[in-house]
């Protein structure tokens, strides 16, 4: 374990320093974790997805929401236009409405980070940048600490990075640990500060759920800052159960070492109904300490506008349509 | 319409403080109008008219949330009875003679409509039952449809279901049922009735009378034939009178032991054919290597469902001592994030109780457990002012000699027990005079086998709790009945076999 993990789950009192001693220990301790029934999960995602949420509360859900988003464009044909387009976007939303909350982040690629941060500047909202040879993660280590300490030099305030689910897959947790105790490393800038480091870990690819909570608290006991299900690249990507059952995790982790990890679905988040959702599943799970966007965030790119549309339609009491916000 | 700057001020003021209601949700009421029109008095439901009762006695129904009358209805005198049994013969003789695929019809027509309803049923049957809107909407409704749908495959099947080659009716049965849910009892018990070609008197609880009378009209929409459902409301004194009719042929009740008991006195030595459905007091037994997250969720479920007001419901807790606290803490920060308050408020998790007498006895039999030394638990939560309620409650520190141990309940009370090897948890679970349900927790396959084969109950869940199929045949052991209703051995209860 990196002396920076262990130091900080040793003085938590976790009494999880030695998890990671040996691939043994840890394959052992993540074994341990109690298992997840896939129907009860499923069961009481479904139940928390039937919460009416209206009026007073939708409101602030919806604003909530929005500033909780990390406004994401991730395509190969993404230009320097595109991106200062999206950042305008961020810092303002709503054209219509300056009362309309900013987005949490903008996430680009490495090579759009000084783009990003530029088009930002003056404001608060963060660039987040998917590094580690996003989204597949299939690449050599030292290029993955490079693309991580690329866009850690170009300005990038959080690091999206993905696991090896080959080695995570075929039992090499303690590689995998490795890794992202690396890639921790590399967000260090020179100053002492450090990039937030959000671990993906593309739980469509992981296939079982009790392979969920163990990529959780592998992650954690890394050192992650958050955790995050996907990339929104392959056919499966956040769900309400997978996203629930990462939300229970790192509820456990804080109630046994004291620290606190952030979550975020990302990928197929497209509705402010669905968003909705996951807000019931923080308050209900987690309540009041990770409902900011401090703590909790959705990836996503067209799930803005439909929360826009929605506040328009709770100000002025009709629907509008696509055209009442921007396509950016 | 600072919105942004309420959410940033209250984000910075709330950073760190649990439960300070950042995100409280705002009521959400299902229309009460949504129930359709409640009349200010009924009469009975007997050859397909709704008349007026021969006595001149009415009953109140009262609404649980807030003791306020919906409506009085007839209590059903010894003549009612025999009208009813009446109508219900004339019926049964052109009823059975229709082949299995007519019958059939008319029971997916009754489900279909109830489908189509179901929004004014869930709604009138939360208003006078005191369950939330969450649980009929999402729970009742679909499974009252599902049995007529699955009884209805069956009506045309009977030949094959293994009950002979040409399995005959009865005759009237009559069947009285429980509050704690109406509808559903009501579709248990009249949907396999209905498809073996048998002819029903029906007797709904005195507290939630509406959704039958409701069903009632439902019969009529449908096109049944007159006289092959028919029903009369009223107390227990309707019910004895129902059950020693002589000519009633079958005898179905769902509802508390002493009453089967004294209906099983009352019927010894005649030739009706019983069933009965009786208390429980399951225990939902969690090993150390239990899927912790949803074993909580399968306790909740198990006894917090419609306010603990079921016959199967999780009452007794056996945990394993090792991972006693673990799960302990894990199962009260889950109750206390429990909704209780309207039932038509959509985001209500548990609801009313049924009736201030039902009240009284959850209010007595914890006031017991406390008194003989249990350690009673419950979160902060307020309850409103007027109508009946209880906070969901944990007793730890139980052990079998407890009255909250033994005695049926009927309550949001779950008393907590240890124990130590899959032995002990066999002998303390079946350790009781009833043995309707059970629930086992662990991620050992092996286990769930042998402990399933240990149990002595009717149902065992594996890994959940309180999920009703119409395919699983229910029923008890011991003080909890005998006979099975639902699947295919329901059928046999309305089968001369």
């Amino acid at each position: 374990m990196s002396t920076v993990a262990a130091n900080a789950l040793g003085a938590a009192g976790g009494g999880l320093q030695d998890v990671a001693a040996s691939e043994a220990s840890l394959r052992r301790f993540l074994h341990g974790l109690p298992g997840v029934d896939a129907v009860g999960l499923e069961a009481r995602a479904a139940t928390l997805g039937t919460r009416s949420i209206k009026t007073t509360a939708k409101a602030n859900a919806i604003d909530l929401a929005i500033s909780m988003i990390d406004l994401t464009t991730l395509e190969g044909a993404d230009t320097v236009g595109k991106v200062r387009a999206l950042c305008t976007k961020g810092r303002n939303p709503d054209p219509s409405d300056p009362t309309t909350p900013r987005v949490a982040a903008i996430c680009v690629y490495p090579d759009m980070v000084a783009t990003a941060k530029a088009a930002l500047k003056g404001t608060d909202i963060q660039v987040a940048s998917v590094a580690t040879a996003f989204p597949a993660g299939r690449a050599a280590l030292p290029v993955k600490l490079a693309d991580t300490a690329d866009a850690v030099a170009a300005g990038a305030d959080e690091i999206d990075m993905v696991i090896d689910r080959g080695a995570f897959l075929s039992g090499h947790y303690l590689s995998v640990f490795n890794e992202i105790t690396a890639v921790k490393e590399a967000c260090k800038r020179p100053d002492g500060t450090s990039a937030h480091l959000k671990v993906i870990f593309e739980t469509g690819e992981l296939q079982t759920y009790d392979n969920v909570r163990r990529a959780s608290w592998l992650a954690m006991l890394a050192g992650a800052d958050f955790i995050k299900t996907s990339t929104g690249k392959v056919a499966v990507n956040a769900t309400p159960p997978v996203t629930l059952l990462m939300l229970e995790a790192v509820r456990d982790f804080k109630e046994q070492t004291g620290i606190q990890v952030g979550v975020k679905p990302a990928g197929g988040i497209k509705t402010t109904k669905d968003a909705m959702k996951y807000l019931v599943m923080v308050n209900e799970t987690l309540g009041d300490d990770w409902l900011t966007p401090h703590w909790f965030r959705f990836g996503a790119s067209s799930l803005l506008n439909d929360l826009l549309m929605q506040r328009q339609k709770l100000t002025t009491g009709r629907y509008s349509g696509p055209d009442y916000v921007t396509v950016d | 319409m600072a919105k942004n700057k309420n959410i940033a001020e209250s984000v910075s003021a709330n950073a760190g403080a649990r439960k300070s209601g950042l995100f409280e949700y705002a009521p959400a009421p299902e229309s009460p109008a949504a129930a359709g029109d409640i009349a200010t008095s009924y009469g009975h439901f007997i050859g397909g008219e709704f008349v007026d009762s021969s006595g001149s006695e009415a009953l109140k129904t009262v609404n649980p949330a807030t003791e306020q009358v919906l409506a009085e209805f007839a209590h059903g005198t010894d003549e009612d009875v025999d009208r009813a049994v009446t109508a219900a013969r004339k019926a049964f003789a052109d009823w059975s003679a229709l082949p299995g695929s007519e019958r059939a019809k008319y029971l997916f027509r009754i489900a279909r409509i109830i489908q189509e309803r179901s929004r004014e049923l869930a709604v009138l049957e939360s208003i006078d039952n005191g369950k939330p809107i969450r649980e009929t909407r999402d729970v009742d409704l679909p499974l009252v449809a599902a049995h007529f749908f699955y009884y209805a495959g069956w009506a045309d099947k009977l030949d094959y279901a293994g009950f002979g080659t040409a399995p005959k009716p009865l005759g009237v049965a009559g069947q009285v049922i429980p509050w704690n849910f109406p509808l559903l009892m009501l579709a248990w018990k009249i949907a396999p009735a209905l498809a073996t070609g048998n002819t029903v008197v029906l007797k709904p609880a005195e507290t939630t009378p509406l959704t039958a009378l409701r069903f009632a009209e439902i019969c009529r929409q449908a096109g049944l034939p007159k006289g092959v459902v028919n029903i009369v409301t009223g107390d227990g004194r309707t019910g004895a009178a129902l059950t020693a009719h002589p000519d009633v042929n079958k005898v179905a009740f769902t509802g508390s032991t002493p009453v089967g008991r004294a209906i099983a006195k009352q019927l010894a030595g005649s030739r009706k054919k019983l069933s009965l459905e009786l208390g429980g007091k399951a225990a939902n037994i969690v090993f150390d290597d239990a899927p912790i997250d949803q074993a909580v969720e399968g306790i909740v479920n198990g006894i917090f469902f419609n306010q603990g007001h079921v016959c199967c419901a999780g009452s007794r807790l056996l945990v394993q001592e090792s991972i006693q606290d673990e799960l302990l803490d894990a199962l009260k920060r889950r109750m206390a994030t429990l909704r209780v308050g309207d039932p038509l408020d959509k985001n209500t998790d548990i609801g009313a109780i049924n009736s201030a007498a039902q009240l009284a006895r959850i209010t007595a039999l914890t006031d017991a457990g406390e008194a003989e030394g249990a350690e009673r638990w419950s979160p902060a939560c307020e309850l409103p002012g007027s109508g009946f309620w209880f906070k969901p409650t944990l007793f730890t520190g139980v052990s079998q000699a407890h009255r909250i141990a033994q005695e049926e309940i009927f309550g949001p009370v779950l008393s907590v027990l240890t124990f130590r090897t899959p032995t002990e948890a066999v002998e303390k679970a079946n350790n009781t005079p009833y043995g309707l349900s059970a629930g086992i927790w662990t991620e050992k396959g092996s286990r769930i086998l042998w402990m399933a084969n240990q149990l002595k109950a009717g149902v065992v869940w594996a890994n959940t709790f309180n999920k009703f199929d119409p395919t699983s045949p229910f029923g008890g052991y011991k003080e909890s009945g005998y006979g099975r209703e639902g699947g295919r051995h329901g059928l046999e209860a309305y089968l001369d076999v």
